[in-house]
């Protein structure tokens, strides 16, 4: 279980969240929804253990993250970042073995299990074909489809993703979600930050709102995601419509 | 071209340049005689020329551009810039100051390469102690204060130069430029390439991580703060380790690295070996021709690793 308690997180001198507390259970997918700038990739951020709450402590498995070796919790926690601060100059196949590293023994180089794995979540995002190819000289769509298959090859058990599905056209946007769900069938816990509520009500079974004002509100994405709460998180009207029997909700112009 | 075939190919090229140094010189030597002079056959002044002259500057020049392309390597990847080089960070300023202090003090050989030893040692230890305060990794940080450090270091460069004797500054201008006919500490350099070479093949995976980004690499297991620390202080000690041997040449750090990529090859457990060995073919290249082409006058080798290198590396960069 991924679990936060009397989470308090800051950036800059602003508070991000008080005293949240909840939990991410295996196969369970939570998604993260708010305006631009509220603080939802800092949250993330936190959970992964790249920024330090200032009250609270996340732990993985019953075990705080700072207590962790960080290859070990590579393991266990599998992050995709929403903008990476580096340049790759390898190739497609050698960015995507990069998600192996948690689990690399091997003297020089992977091991050819290693290889294989990284072959197979490139074949899942339809980046077979441009394995040899230089990692920038992808567009903008394919990268992000092999930093999603990095991050599949790490096979970790939970997953924290900061719009997984930025740059993809609707083929890969439903791919991809069609792979995180997979994963989440097979006992992987998913927590997503997403912009499309779509996606949201379609996938995710809780949901985390964190609304301009501050406040934050947690639980069943059922009960969470109403026309009411949308528009106040976002502070823009919204039309409800029904598709194949769900509820949608689409801004109006 | 595939990474095994290139290595094959700048294995030969390694042995090629090594024999063309050897060869080469105001006495040009038949492979042979050579072969027969490492032995310590033949006549007496054939193989002084070769054990004591030719030897030690060819595995010097070697060495030297071994150094100076894995310490590319290693920076290029800790400060995750491009145009990073072994003298970004200072060390060869503070080298420059310490070795031109001491030829305008009059000092001897060994004393100027002590005192340049100082001054990168200085250097060294002021940049990651402004850079890295407090345990903070602060990348960039660290880079301008090299480079800070750097700016300080070419102004007393240029206040010694003008403060120096005229016979004092032809003597300052060779160590400025890259020198390699007075190699010292051989044995120590090819050690220090042996075992950082081979550190860096070994982990080479932590550096390609470390190149994807530090957030990237610190959720991928890697402890980016220890992972940074060890870099700098490993391309510190190649970069003080190649200035003793021939001063401040210039070039090759920098591109050596990019040539290899030029070929489609960045994983770093093939870009390191492949770097160090085109980095030291080329310095034994370069170094031979400036101690041939206008015999008996020998150039500083760093102008002839600018003049070799350039135009090869737009063409490669013109080709892709």
């Amino acid at each position: 279980m991924l679990r936060t308690q009397n989470l308090t997180v800051a950036i800059g001198g602003k508070i991000i969240c008080r005293e949240l507390s909840f939990s991410i259970r295996p196969g369970e997918c939570w998604g993260v929804l708010g305006q631009n700038g509220v603080g939802k990739t800092t949250l993330l951020r936190t959970l992964a253990g790249l920024h330090q709450p200032q009250v609270g402590e996340v732990s993985c498995a019953g075990q705080p993250l700072q207590d962790y070796a960080r290859r070990d919790l590579a393991r266990r926690l599998g992050v995709l970042l929403q903008n990476e601060d580096g340049e790759f100059w390898g190739s497609v196949l050698d960015y995507v073995l990069l998600g192996r590293f948690p689990y690399r023994t091997a003297l020089f180089g992977y091991s050819a299990q290693d290889e294989e794995i990284a072959q197979r979540a490139l074949a899942q995002m339809e980046l077979g074909e441009l394995a040899q190819r230089p990692l920038n000289s992808l567009s903008g769509g394919e990268c992000q489809r092999a930093t999603i298959a990095q991050a599949l090859a790490q096979q970790a058990q939970y997953y924290l993703l900061d719009e997984p599905l930025q740059h993809l056209d609707l083929r890969h946007q439903q791919q991809a979600m069609r792979l995180f769900m997979q994963q989440r069938k097979q006992g992987c816990g998913l927590l997503m930050v997403l912009h499309d509520t779509l996606w949201a009500q379609r996938c995710c079974d809780h949901v985390l709102l964190m609304f301009p004002d501050g406040t934050l509100q947690h639980g069943a994405a059922r009960e969470l995601l109403t026309r009411g709460n949308l528009e106040a998180l976002y502070q823009c009207p919204l039309g409800e419509t029904e598709v194949d029997g769900e509820r949608c909700f689409i801004p109006g112009v | 071209m595939t990474p095994r075939l290139l290595f094959i190919l700048l294995l030969l090229a390694a042995m090629l340049s090594l024999g063309l140094g050897l060869t080469s010189g105001s006495l040009p030597l038949a492979p042979g005689e050579v072969g027969r002079a490492l032995l310590g056959q033949g006549d007496s002044a054939t193989v002084e020329v070769v054990q004591q002259l030719r030897l030690p500057r060819v595995l010097a020049a070697f060495a030297c551009g071994g150094l100076l392309a894995l310490a590319g390597v290693l920076l290029q990847a800790l400060l995750r810039n491009p145009l990073a080089d072994p003298y970004i960070l200072g060390v060869s300023g503070g080298a420059a100051v310490g070795a031109l202090a001491a030829m305008l003090l009059g000092a001897g050989l060994a004393a100027t390469q002590f005192s340049s030893l100082g001054g990168a040692l200085l250097a060294i230890v002021a940049v990651f102690g402004l850079g890295f305060r407090r345990g903070e990794r602060n990348i960039y940080r660290l880079l301008l204060t090299g480079v800070v450090l750097s700016a300080g270091c070419g102004a007393l460069v240029s206040l010694l130069l003008t403060l120096a004797q005229f016979e004092q500054v032809k003597g300052m201008l060779f160590w400025l430029m890259g020198d390699l006919s007075h190699p010292e500490g051989v044995l120590f350099a090819w050690l220090v390439l042996l075992a950082v070479g081979l550190c860096a093949a070994i982990f080479s995976g932590g550096l390609d991580v470390l190149a994807g980004g530090l957030d990237k690499a610190a959720v991928l297991g890697l402890a980016v703060g220890r992972w940074q620390a060890v870099l700098y202080f490993a391309a510190a000690l190649l970069t003080v380790s190649a200035l003793q041997l021939g001063g401040s040449i210039g070039f090759v750090g920098l591109m050596m690295p990019h040539a290899i990529r030029l070929f489609g090859i960045s994983v770093h457990r093939w870009l390191v070996p492949l770097a160090v060995l085109l980095g030291g073919s080329f310095l034994v290249l370069a170094d031979t021709l400036a101690r041939t082409l206008w015999s008996p006058l020998q150039l500083p080798v760093g102008v002839f690793t600018a003049l070799l290198g350039v135009p090869v590396l737009l063409w490669l960069l013109g080709r892709r």
